[in-house]
């Protein structure tokens, strides 16, 4: 609570003057200062404290997000992740683990996939990252995302835009020549609902077409 | 996370400056690791010195051995040519690591200063005299189903959760290091140490030295060679026990031979009284086996691991059997 607390209080305002979103955490917000005993809101008072000297430890950062320029200022200890979630609005990245083991995160860095998680945003300084917000060239989807929607790839679909970017990074880098090689170099991508079968198909699918990814 | 400052530094001396003189600081690279463990609270550097924009990326063929950058990527390595046609046992050892994401962003240097995944070293509520010496070890008679079966102290009994490691061992790699008192080779048989009195200490490196490179000389390992991984599952989990195997065969004759283990020490296992019973043998099971009880000498089970007391002998025999063909 304590950490997404201090996120909150760096997000700009503009991003979350609507939605459920918004309203859920407001809500909950409030619920919780209201059971909160003095003692402790006394100990969160001398936090904002904290957080003031914290913003004059900020780092500058530019960035490419899916062809978009961002120039920011980010705390060091901020991942990628983070940042594009909690301070740009870009949630279609998922936080599964957020320790790495289950890939939900993946994002493509200057093309090449890594996990957003364990990547801290100010590391990225000019490089260009992109999501799985930024595949589809407007209402023409990506082939893979296509593929996905034939094979059926997905059934909670949490996991699906991790899936989805690390898929492309398996047939960029050469590792998509059987359904075995697909199912190895797809092994940081985990999926709780089991649609593996369906993944390996759709992937198997893209890399028959030839399209350059 | 806990707040800490960041800097970059684009010259080795430049790195190096930045840890002498700032005792808390620490280097970052691909970050995969430490990360992780700052997240965890394990580690709380106060300072991250940023080395990634060092010159240190390059893979290239010497006279008699091949180079490899300290912040050469893992996956890239693993699907470089050279490494592929000069040290095939390498690239099989990095396919074997992490997931295909992870190798985008850990180093080779990285790779090697990794910490151990025991649980106990990995959770700051439990005893570990790894992370807070004198505090004890938790997994001596705890949960030690992944730990060691061979170490010359009971006050750590955590592994070394490196791959491409295992496979450095066995290939007699150097590393070069650059410090403030000058540049050092080290052997990478020292490279990595056993826990003794300072299981604190996973390696020979002194504060100040940085990795620049891996250097492995020119071997006749080009044929022969497997990887072998137990683990949990198939892909993407670290090694019950691992083993590492190159074999330079004229006919069914071993002419030379290299092993290593992973997942059963503090450090990369090098089997040297195997590798010298199977010097000038005729390959088969039967000598494969008797390889394989030579290198248990010393071996010790501490409960939930004592399996691995059958699974070590029983997986170098497979992996010798892999690399020689004789499946």
């Amino acid at each position: 609570m304590a950490q997404k607390k201090s996120f909150n209080d760096q997000q700009d305002d503009k991003h979350y003057s609507e939605g459920r979103r918004n309203f859920l955490k407001q809500s909950s917000l409030l619920t919780a200062l209201a059971i909160t005993p003095p003692y402790l809101l006394k100990a969160a008072e001398s936090e904002l404290d904290e957080k003031a000297a914290g913003y004059f430890e900020k780092m500058p950062l530019s960035i490419e997000i899916n062809g978009v320029n961002h120039k920011l200022s980010i705390e060091p200890r901020t991942t990628l992740l983070d940042l594009m979630r909690e301070q740009l609005a870009l949630t279609g990245t998922k936080k599964g683990c957020d320790h790495g083991q289950c890939g939900a995160c993946t994002v493509h860095v200057d093309g090449n996939r890594v996990l957003s998680c364990l990547t801290l945003a100010v590391m990225v300084e000019g490089k260009k990252i992109t999501t799985v917000e930024g595949l589809a060239d407007g209402d023409q989807l990506h082939p893979m995302q296509e593929a996905f929607i034939k094979h059926d790839g997905f059934q909670c679909g949490y996991c699906t835009p991790g899936q989805i970017m690390s898929a492309i990074g398996c047939i960029r880098e050469g590792h998509a020549n059987s359904d075995d090689e697909i199912r190895e170099y797809m092994s940081g991508n985990i999926c709780r609902c089991g649609a593996y079968p369906n993944i390996v198909k759709a992937i198997a699918d893209v890399k028959k077409g030839g399209q350059k990814l | 996370m806990i707040h800490f400052d960041y800097i970059r530094v684009s010259t080795t001396k430049a790195a190096v400056d930045a840890i002498v003189k700032d005792s808390k600081a620490q280097w970052i690279a691909g970050g995969t690791n430490l990360v992780d463990l700052m997240k965890k609270g394990v580690m709380a550097p106060d300072k991250l010195v940023d080395i990634n924009n060092l010159a240190l990326k390059e893979i290239k063929k010497q006279s008699s051995s091949l180079l490899i950058g300290a912040l050469a990527l893992n996956g890239p390595v693993a699907d470089n040519e050279l490494v592929r046609k000069e040290q095939p046992l390498l690239s099989l050892a990095l396919q074997a690591g992490a997931s295909a994401q992870l190798r985008n962003m850990a180093t080779v240097g990285g790779n090697m200063m990794q910490r151990t995944r025991c649980p106990y070293f990995y959770n700051p509520d439990m005893p570990c005299n790894k992370r807070e010496p004198g505090t004890g070890c938790g997994a001596l008679k705890g949960f030690n189903r992944m730990h060691a079966i061979f170490t010359d102290s009971e006050k750590c009994i955590a592994v070394h959760p490196s791959d491409m490691s295992i496979a450095l061992v066995a290939l007699d790699a150097t590393v070069l290091v650059s410090g403030p008192k000058g540049d050092r080779r080290i052997p990478f048989q020292n490279f990595h140490r056993l826990p003794g009195d300072m299981p604190q200490k996973d390696n020979t490196l002194e504060r100040g030295e940085l990795i620049v490179a891996v250097d492995i000389p020119d071997n006749k390992f080009s044929k022969n060679v497997h990887y072998l991984k137990v683990r949990d599952r198939t892909s993407y989990a670290f090694a019950l026990v691992s083993v590492a195997a190159a074999l330079d065969m004229q006919g069914s004759t071993i002419k030379d031979v290299r092993l290593a283990m992973g997942g059963v020490a503090h450090k990369p296992w090098r089997l040297p009284e195997a590798e010298n019973f199977l010097k000038g043998k005729t390959a088969s099971e039967a000598v494969f086996r008797q390889a394989a009880e030579l290198s248990m000498k010393g071996a010790k089970g501490y409960g939930y691991n004592n399996f691995k007391l059958r699974l070590a002998p029983t997986s170098i025999v497979e992996a010798l059997k892999a690399a020689s063909g004789k499946k």
